[in-house]
C-alpha cells in the first residue's frame, strides 16, 4: 500500500480503523517529499518535527479511544501567506523572509482543532501576486506533470505539493484565481468559497475585497471535508458572514432535481485554446447525458473584468502593503540611512520584487488625487455591473460552467516578460472574485502533451454545497482526478 | 486693522472607551511603552479591524449633540501617508461618508450669541507616539504604540470664527459639550484634546478668502490662542508689505512661541483615500438615532438658564456650576435633598467645594464629601457657626466622616447657654479690665477684642451672636 497516493479521506479512514498510524503517514509522506521536492520545489519551509509531534499526539488519542477531529491525522500544506504561529510566514518575499507570526490565522486554528497535521508552508508568487509562481523571491515551483512548465499561481506551491503526493490537501488563497488556476494546471480540485464564507483573519492581505481562503485537494470529497472545517463566522473578520454552514459532506453524491447549467458565450470566445475548449465541451456533454440542461448565457460585462480587477486589486494592494516599512518587523536595509524617507525607500526597494512594485505603483496611481473617479470609482461601478450579470444569470441557472483558464500550463519564462499576457491567464477566474461567488476547478481532461485541463463551476453566493455536488457528479463519471504524473 | 480674520478649527478628541477602536487593547494613559498592543494595533501582516461599538455610539452621540445631520449610510476610508507612528501607514478614518455633517455650536462672546457651523464630525484611529532620545547625537527614535488605535473623534468647523475671543469661546463650549455627554475626558495634558487651526486674512468687506495657513501641533487652548495672535500679526505684516501669504502648513513651536513652515501646498500629502475594504458599511437606522438622542443630557447652556430662572442662582454662579456636568449634578443633588436655599448651597459649592477640589487637584466625582454629607453640614451650620462649620468641613474631607459625628466627637457644638457664657465673660473682663474700660469710654473695637478673647477661651465654640449681646448688656450695666 502506497500511503501518499491515497486521498485525505482514505487516510483518515485507515487511521480511524487503526490500520495505519499517523506517524507512519507522516514518515511515508516525508520520504516522498525528499524524493520529489528537489525537482518540484513546492515548499518554502517544512516542519517534520512538528508534524511528527502532532502525529504521535493523534496516535495516542486514537489508541486511548478519545474523540478525534474531522481532519484527524491528515497532513496539510499551507500557503505561505497564511499566518502560522511560531512558523515563518514569508509570503515568498524578501520583505518577510524572517517573519515569524505570533498568532495563528483563523483557518490554521480551525484545522489544528480538527487534528490536522501541518507539514509545511508552500511557495507562491510574492504576496500572491502572479499567475506562474515565477514571482517568488526564493525559487520557482515546477509543474509535476512537466517540470519545464509553471504550476500556475499564485498558489503553485500548494497545487504542486498535492499533485506530487507531497501533501494530502492544502490551504490556498484566491484573489483572482490563485487557487483555481494552479489547480487546473496541476490537475487538482481547487475551491474558492464565497467571499465571507471563510475568515480572512491571518491571511496576509493582497486585495482585501477579493481575497478568499480555500482548498486544494485530490478530489471533491476532500474539498468538502476541508471546507467544512474552515468555513464559518469569525468575529475577528468584519467581512465574515454570520450564516450557518451546511453539511457539505453527507449529501455530496446527490444532485437534486433538474440541473440547469449556464454556459457563458463570453468564456468560449477568442483566445481560448482549442484543446481546453474541447475538453470542457466534452465535459458538458457528460452532464447532459446525466440529465442536466445546458443553457446558453451571456455575461456581457465580463469583458471588462480583467481591467476592473487590476484597478481594484492594485489599489487595495498599494494600501495593504504600505505597512512593510521596516519599522516594526520585516526587512531592514544594511545600508546606512540618512532619514526616515531614506529608510522607507531602501527597505522597500530591497524588500519587494518587481511585480509587487509594479502593482504598488499602479495602485497608488489609480488612487491619486484627480484620478480616483476615473479609475477606482469607475472600476467599482463596473464591478457592480458584472455582479448584475451574474445575478441575472443565476435567475436562470443553478450554476455556470466554463474553462478555468484559457490555456493549459505554459513554460517557465514564457510569459514573465509580458505582464499583460500573464494577467490574461486569469480572465475566467477573476469574475468570481469581483462578484464574490464560489468557484471550483476540477480536472476535465489532458492535452496531447499530457498537461491537465481544468473546468470551472461557479455558483450563487453561499452555494458551495451545490457546486461541490455538481463537481462530484462529474468526478463520479470520470477518472481524470485519479491520474498521477510520473515524477522520477 | 484693515483685515478680517477668518479662522476654522479642527478638533481631535480621544473618545473615552475601555478598549481601542479596532482591537481589545486597553486605552489607559501612561502605561509602560508598548504594553497595550496586539497584532492588530501593531499592524502585523494578516490582521483585520473590528469596530468598537461604544466608540461608534460615542461618535453618533457627539454628532447629534453638535446638531449634525446623521448619515443614514456611513463607512470608513483609508487615509494613506507614511509615518513611523502609523502602524499600517494608513489611518482608518472617514472621508466620503462622515457620521455627521452640517452641524453647529452656539457660543456667547461678550454677551452676544454666535453660531459656529460644523462642517463634519467623523471617527478615526489614533496614531502611536514617537519618543526621541534626549542624548545629543542619538541616531534613532523610538515608537510607543500604546496610543495607536485609540478612537479619535474629529470635529471640523466651517471658517466661521473672526477673532481670538470667538475661538476661545468655541473651544470651551466644545470641551464642555464633550464632557457633558461623557464621550471624552478632554484631558489636554494627556493629549485627549488637540487642535489644528486654519487662519487667513482678507480685506474687510471682501468676499473671497485669503490664502489659508494651517497650523498643526496645538496641544492646549492657550497655544491655539497664541498661534492665532501670532499668525494675525505675521500675515498682516506680509500683506502690508504687499507680499503674499503662502498656502502652507506650519507647526507651532510652543517653547519659542513662533510658527514654522512644515510643508508648502506643493509638498502636501495626497492621502489617496479609498473605502476601507476590511470594514463593512454601517446603515444607521432611525431607531438607533432616537435611542442615542435619548441619552444626551441637558446641555450647559440650557442648564445654566434653568439654574437662574428656577433656582434663583446668579448667572455668574450658574455659569461656574454648569461648566462641569458633574459639579452641576452635585449641586442639583444637594438642592433636591436639602431644605436650604439653592443660593446657600451654591455658595458652599463655589467657595468651599471648588477651592478644596482645586487644592487637592481632584474632581467632584472622586470627592469624599457626598451631596448628602454637604447638606448635613449646611443643616447644622446654625448650631455650630460658620468658622466651626469650615473646620468641620475640612475634617470631613480628611476623615470621610459625617458632620454630626465630627461635631459630637470633637465636642464642637456651639455654646448657647447664657449662664455658662456669662461665667466666662466675667472671667475675661476681670483679666482685661483695660479693654472693658475702653469700651465704656466708647471705644467700640474694644468689644471685638473681648469677644476674641472669649472665643479663644471657648475654642471658638461660643455663639458669637449671644456673646455680643451678653457683653453689651454686662458692660453697659457696669458702666452705669
Amino acid at each position: 500500500m502506497i500511503l501518499h497516493e491515497l486521498s485525505a479521506n482514505n487516510i483518515k479512514e485507515k487511521l480511524i480503523k487503526r490500520e495505519i498510524s499517523a506517524q507512519e503517514v507522516v514518515e511515508d509522506l516525508f520520504e516522498k517529499i525528499y524524493l520529489n521536492e528537489p525537482s518540484v520545489k513546492a515548499y518554502l519551509c517544512l516542519d517534520k518535527e512538528g508534524a511528527l509531534l502532532k502525529a504521535r499526539e493523534i496516535d495516542e488519542k486514537l489508541s486511548s479511544g478519545a474523540k478525534v477531529g474531522l481532519l484527524a491525522g491528515i497532513p496539510v500544506a499551507i500557503k505561505d501567506n497564511i499566518c502560522t504561529s511560531g512558523i515563518k510566514t514569508t509570503c515568498a518575499s524578501r520583505m518577510l523572509e524572517n517573519f515569524v507570526p505570533p498568532y495563528d490565522a483563523f483557518v490554521v486554528k480551525r484545522i489544528k482543532e480538527e487534528d490536522a497535521i501541518i507539514i509545511g508552508k508552500t511557495n507562491l508568487d510574492e504576496f500572491a501576486m502572479g499567475s506562474s509562481n515565477e514571482n517568488s523571491a526564493f525559487h520557482v515551483t515546477r509543474n509535476p506533470w512537466n517540470t519545464d512548465y509553471i504550476p500556475g499561481g499564485s498558489g503553485g506551491g500548494s497545487a504542486a505539493a498535492v499533485t506530487a503526493d507531497m501533501a494530502f490537501m492544502a490551504l490556498g488563497s484566491d484573489t483572482g484565481g490563485s487557487i483555481r488556476q494552479p489547480s487546473a494546471f496541476c490537475g487538482n480540485v481547487g475551491c474558492k468559497p464565497t467571499y465571507g464564507r471563510v475568515s480572512r483573519y491571518g491571511l496576509v492581505a493582497f486585495a482585501s475585497s477579493l481575497d478568499q481562503i480555500g482548498s486544494i485537494t485530490k478530489n471533491v470529497y476532500d474539498a468538502a471535508l476541508l471546507l467544512q472545517v474552515v468555513s464559518g463566522y469569525d468575529g475577528y473578520d468584519s467581512t465574515s458572514a454570520n450564516i450557518g454552514v451546511p453539511d457539505y459532506i453527507s449529501g455530496i453524491n446527490s444532485v437534486s432535481g433538474n440541473l440547469r447549467i449556464g454556459v457563458p458565450r463570453e468564456f468560449f470566445g477568442d483566445g481560448l485554446n482549442t484543446e481546453v475548449a474541447n475538453a470542457v465541451t466534452n465535459a458538458l456533454e457528460i452532464y447532459k447525458k446525466n440529465g442536466a440542461e445546458l443553457v446558453d448565457l451571456s455575461l456581457p460585462h465580463c469583458g471588462y473584468a480583467v481591467a476592473t480587477y487590476y484597478i481594484i486589486a492594485t489599489a487595495e494592494a498599494s494600501s495593504n502593503l504600505a505597512r512593510y516599512d521596516g519599522v516594526r518587523y520585516g526587512h531592514r536595509s544594511q545600508l546606512s540611512e540618512d532619514n526616515i524617507i531614506d529608510m522607507y525607500c531602501r527597505v522597500r526597494a530591497e524588500g519587494f520584487g518587481s511585480e509587487v512594485k509594479r502593482r504598488i505603483l499602479l495602485g497608488n496611481y489609480v488612487l491619486s488625487a484627480g484620478f480616483y473617479d476615473a479609475y477606482y470609482l469607475k472600476a467599482s461601478k463596473v464591478r457592480s455591473l458584472i455582479k448584475g450579470d451574474f445575478e441575472d444569470a443565476f435567475n436562470k441557472v443553478d450554476c455556470i460552467i466554463s474553462p478555468t483558464c484559457p490555456s493549459p500550463a505554459f513554460k517557465i519564462g514564457e510569459k514573465i516578460t509580458d505582464p499583460l499576457e500573464m494577467y490574461l491567464s486569469d480572465i475566467y477566474t477573476i469574475p468570481a472574485n469581483l462578484v464574490g461567488i464560489p468557484g471550483i476547478s476540477i480536472p476535465c481532461g489532458f492535452t496531447t502533451t499530457g498537461l491537465p485541463i481544468g473546468m470551472q463551476i461557479m455558483g450563487k453566493h453561499f452555494e458551495e454545497e451545490k457546486i461541490l455536488k455538481v463537481a462530484k457528479l462529474f468526478e463520479n463519471e470520470t477518472d481524470f482526478h485519479l491520474k498521477k504524473p510520473e515524477l522520477i | 486693522m484693515k483685515y478680517e480674520v477668518v479662522i476654522g478649527l479642527e478638533t481631535h478628541a480621544e473618545l473615552d472607551t475601555e478598549s481601542k477602536l479596532f482591537c481589545g487593547c486597553c486605552t489607559k494613559f501612561g502605561s509602560e511603552p508598548n504594553t497595550q498592543t496586539c497584532p492588530v494595533c501593531l499592524g502585523l501582516p494578516g490582521v483585520l479591524p473590528v469596530m468598537n461599538k461604544k466608540a461608534f455610539e460615542h461618535s453618533l452621540k457627539a454628532a447629534l449633540t453638535l446638531n449634525c445631520e446623521i448619515s443614514k449610510f456611513t463607512n470608513f476610508d483609508r487615509k494613506s501617508y507614511y509615518y513611523p507612528d502609523l502602524p499600517k501607514n494608513y489611518q482608518t478614518s472617514q472621508n466620503y461618508f462622515n457620521i455627521g455633517n452640517n452641524g453647529f455650536v452656539d457660543i456667547v462672546v461678550k454677551g452676544k450669541e454666535k453660531r459656529i457651523d460644523i462642517h463634519n464630525v467623523h471617527l478615526e484611529e489614533e496614531a502611536g507616539k514617537l519618543v526621541h532620545p534626549e542624548a545629543s547625537g542619538a541616531n534613532y527614535s523610538l515608537v510607543d504604540f500604546n496610543r495607536a488605535g485609540v478612537p479619535l473623534l474629529e470635529i471640523v468647523t466651517q471658517p466661521d470664527m473672526r477673532n481670538v475671543e470667538e475661538v476661545e469661546s468655541y473651544m470651551q463650549a466644545l470641551r464642555c459639550i464633550l464632557l457633558y455627554i461623557g464621550v471624552s475626558d478632554c484631558k489636554m495634558e494627556e493629549g485627549s484634546l488637540r487642535f489644528e487651526a486654519s487662519i487667513s486674512l482678507r480685506e474687510k468687506g471682501s468676499e473671497t478668502l485669503g490664502n489659508r495657513v494651517e497650523i498643526k501641533n496645538l496641544n492646549s487652548m492657550k497655544a491655539v490662542l497664541k498661534v492665532i495672535t501670532y499668525e494675525i500679526s505675521r500675515q498682516s505684516l506680509l500683506l502690508n508689505k504687499g507680499e503674499d501669504v503662502l498656502l502652507e502648513t506650519r507647526l507651532w513651536d510652543d517653547v519659542n512661541s513662533v510658527s514654522r513652515r512644515m510643508r508648502s501646498k506643493e509638498e502636501s500629502h495626497d492621502y489617496r483615500y479609498f473605502p476601507e475594504p476590511d470594514l463593512v458599511p454601517f446603515w444607521i437606522e432611525q431607531e438607533w438615532i432616537d435611542e442615542t438622542r435619548a441619552t444626551i443630557p441637558e446641555l450647559p447652556v440650557s442648564r445654566r438658564r434653568r439654574f437662574v430662572d428656577e433656582l434663583f442662582v446668579s448667572d455668574y454662579d450658574a455659569g461656574i456650576l454648569t461648566e462641569d456636568k458633574f459639579l452641576a449634578d452635585y449641586f442639583e443633588e444637594c438642592v433636591k435633598i436639602s431644605q436650604n436655599s439653592p443660593k446657600e448651597l451654591s455658595n458652599w459649592i463655589i467657595n468651599d467645594v471648588l477651592r478644596e477640589l482645586n487644592e487637592r487637584k481632584t474632581n467632584v466625582r472622586d470627592f469624599v464629601v457626598s451631596p448628602e454629607m454637604l447638606v448635613e453640614l449646611v443643616n447644622i451650620k446654625p448650631t455650630i457657626g460658620s468658622s466651626i462649620a469650615k473646620e468641620v468641613f475640612s475634617e470631613m474631607m480628611n476623615t470621610g466622616k459625617g458632620a454630626q459625628s465630627i461635631v459630637k466627637e470633637k465636642d464642637l457644638a456651639q455654646m448657647d447657654d447664657t449662664s455658662e457664657l456669662n461665667a466666662i465673660i466675667i472671667k475675661v473682663i476681670e483679666e482685661n479690665p483695660k479693654a472693658a474700660e475702653d469700651y465704656g469710654q466708647g471705644k467700640k473695637n474694644a468689644l471685638a477684642f473681648l469677644i476674641g478673647q472669649t472665643m479663644k477661651a471657648t475654642k471658638g465654640k461660643a455663639n458669637p451672636k449671644i456673646l455680643t449681646e451678653l457683653f453689651k448688656q454686662r458692660l453697659s450695666a457696669s458702666s452705669k
